[in-house]
């Protein structure tokens, strides 16, 4: 059964339209990857899933309880926490303090502040910093746990490893597992597909606002991929 | 000693001003939100207490039991009902809004209340006074009025960096979108932090009514008190509302010993030296 399931979503910016009857599934503790280029509508597409966008038209059901155009404080309080693109830390709040503020809705489950140090122990040596001061790595790490403390069900990340080193991303990605091994269904957007196409198990591709391919990851040739990717 | 007088007496003014100005700063830092009827609130507050203290036959110290929630109530009703509406990416919409809320509050008070001057009379502590070595006295009502600025702004501060509460207020003021992504409410936040905002105010306004005149015409004069100490103090810390008050303060008391035209005038201008050598103020927001 489908924990979330998008139907046919029409998203605008104003009165430019950015998604075109996005219809896409996920089933419980599955990873999902959508890519596509700049501009083909993927982080709308999160931010329509988590409350931040009303779609015009189509449904998102999660759980079998319509959440389209529900507000994002009540859509996080449901179990799906966004990884917003370019991690956007709390500037005035401390490394511990943006964990925390994660976790104040109290929503029960396997995340707190230690299993998020466990997951990523350096955090641990810099809780007390201003946000602000740690490496790119670092602030995302903050941002995916800042995420996890609300315990949620669905976690979506938007572009994990936009301006971060390829080795940093390596080790971000290298703990994925552990989320998702709690149960957690994952939505990864990526531009970077050799990163989305091993860490998910199926692929949406969008372009211009629509999905041009969607499949098992593993089943998907390069060309059918860059074909939807470049719209060639 | 007259003029550490002097300075003492500015010292002491200046907690009411950090007073007025820690209710603008809280709602700017929370919301962006700049509220030109700031000072007609305070004055609003001062005639709410002038009617509790007549018909409840209380001190008006002791009004503030009822004033204080009386003027948050209204003013996360406000916050909810008309000024969320406002909030945008522009800062044109509330700015006239609170506007408009200025005229109607003077104009409201004025129909009700006539432009005749009131004060309120809180007894013997208004005349007591402490004497401190040398011949330096120091007035009962104006050392309570500075104690109260001072724990108002100790437990703003303690709110604001010590308790959920506040972290949820910083992180709004942050990244509102973020915020809501976290799990918070931002109107509901707007409303508590404009509640919170008109409790201070209602405390500024009882003790501006205790110590001089006041009429519904006077409010905008405190708002641009309550401006120039936040843009002194800086929007990183509550302290920095003591600190723009008393400097304001002092420079009024000076000014006005040196000639008593020059009370404002001194006032306006250290103002200005402050903004061109220290634009940020002296407790600078942490930028992201």
């Amino acid at each position: 059964m489908a924990e979330l399931s998008v139907t046919g979503i029409d998203a605008f910016y104003g009165d430019f339209q950015a998604l075109f009857g996005v219809s896409l599934n996920v089933a419980a503790g599955e990873v999902v990857a959508v890519i596509g280029a700049n501009g083909a509508g993927k982080s709308t597409l999160l931010k329509s899933i988590a409350g931040l966008i009303a779609p015009r038209a189509g449904t998102i059901a999660f759980h079998n309880e319509a959440i389209g155009g529900m507000a994002a404080h009540a859509v996080v309080r449901r179990g799906i926490a966004l990884v917003p693109e370019g991690r956007r830390l709390f500037p005035s709040l401390s490394v511990e303090e943006n964990l925390l503020i994660g976790g104040q809705l109290g929503r029960p489950g396997p995340w707190n502040l230690a299993r998020v140090y466990t997951l990523f122990p350096v955090l641990a040596e810099r809780k007390a910093a201003p946000s602000q001061s740690l490496s790119g790595g670092q602030q995302q790490m903050v941002a995916i746990g800042r995420a996890l403390m609300s315990n949620p069900l669905l976690l979506l990340c938007d572009e994990i490893s936009l301006g971060l080193a390829p080795i940093v991303v390596r080790d971000i990605y290298a703990r994925l597992p552990m989320v998702s091994g709690e149960g957690t269904s994952l939505i990864i957007v990526e531009q970077d597909i050799v990163q989305a196409l091993a860490a998910a198990r199926r692929v949406y591709c969008l372009q211009e606002g629509r999905v041009a391919l969607s499949g098992e990851a593993a089943t998907l040739t390069r060309e059918a991929i860059s074909a939807a990717y470049f719209g060639v | 000693m007259e003029w550490l007088n002097i300075i003492l007496q500015g010292v002491l003014v200046g907690g009411l001003y950090a007073m007025f100005a820690t209710g603008l700063a809280l709602i700017f830092g929370v919301m962006r939100l700049v509220n030109i009827a700031h000072g007609d609130l305070i004055v609003l507050a001062s005639y709410v207490a002038l009617v509790a203290t007549q018909t409840l036959n209380v001190n008006p110290l002791v009004s503030l039991i009822v004033v204080v929630p009386l003027m948050a109530a209204f003013g996360y009703a406000l916050q909810r009902l008309v000024l969320n509406r406002t909030l945008g990416p522009d800062l044109l919409p509330p700015l006239l809004v609170t506007f408009g809320l200025s005229v109607i509050i003077q104009n409201g008070l004025l129909e009700l209340f006539t432009a005749d001057s009131r004060k309120l009379q809180a007894g013997a502590i208004e005349t007591n006074s402490i004497h401190l070595f040398g011949g330096l006295a120091v007035g009962t009502l104006p050392l309570i009025q500075f104690a109260v600025a001072v724990a108002v702004i100790a437990g703003l501060q303690a709110l604001f960096y010590r308790t959920a509460f506040g972290r949820a207020f910083r992180a709004t003021s942050d990244d509102p979108e973020v915020a809501r992504l976290v799990g918070i409410d931002n109107r509901h936040v707007f409303g508590l932090a404009m509640a919170l905002s008109l409790a201070v105010v209602a405390i500024a306004g009882v003790f501006l009514a205790v110590r001089a005149n006041f009429d519904p015409s006077i409010g905008p004069a405190r708002l641009i008190f309550g401006f120039e100490a936040v843009i002194m103090g800086g929007l990183g810390s509550m302290w920095g509302m003591l600190a723009g008050g008393i400097i304001l303060g002092v420079a009024q008391a000076i000014g006005a010993q040196i000639d008593p035209g020059w009370q404002l005038l001194a006032g306006h201008i250290v103002f200005l030296i402050v903004l061109a050598i220290r634009p940020e103020g002296l407790f600078p927001k942490v930028q992201g």
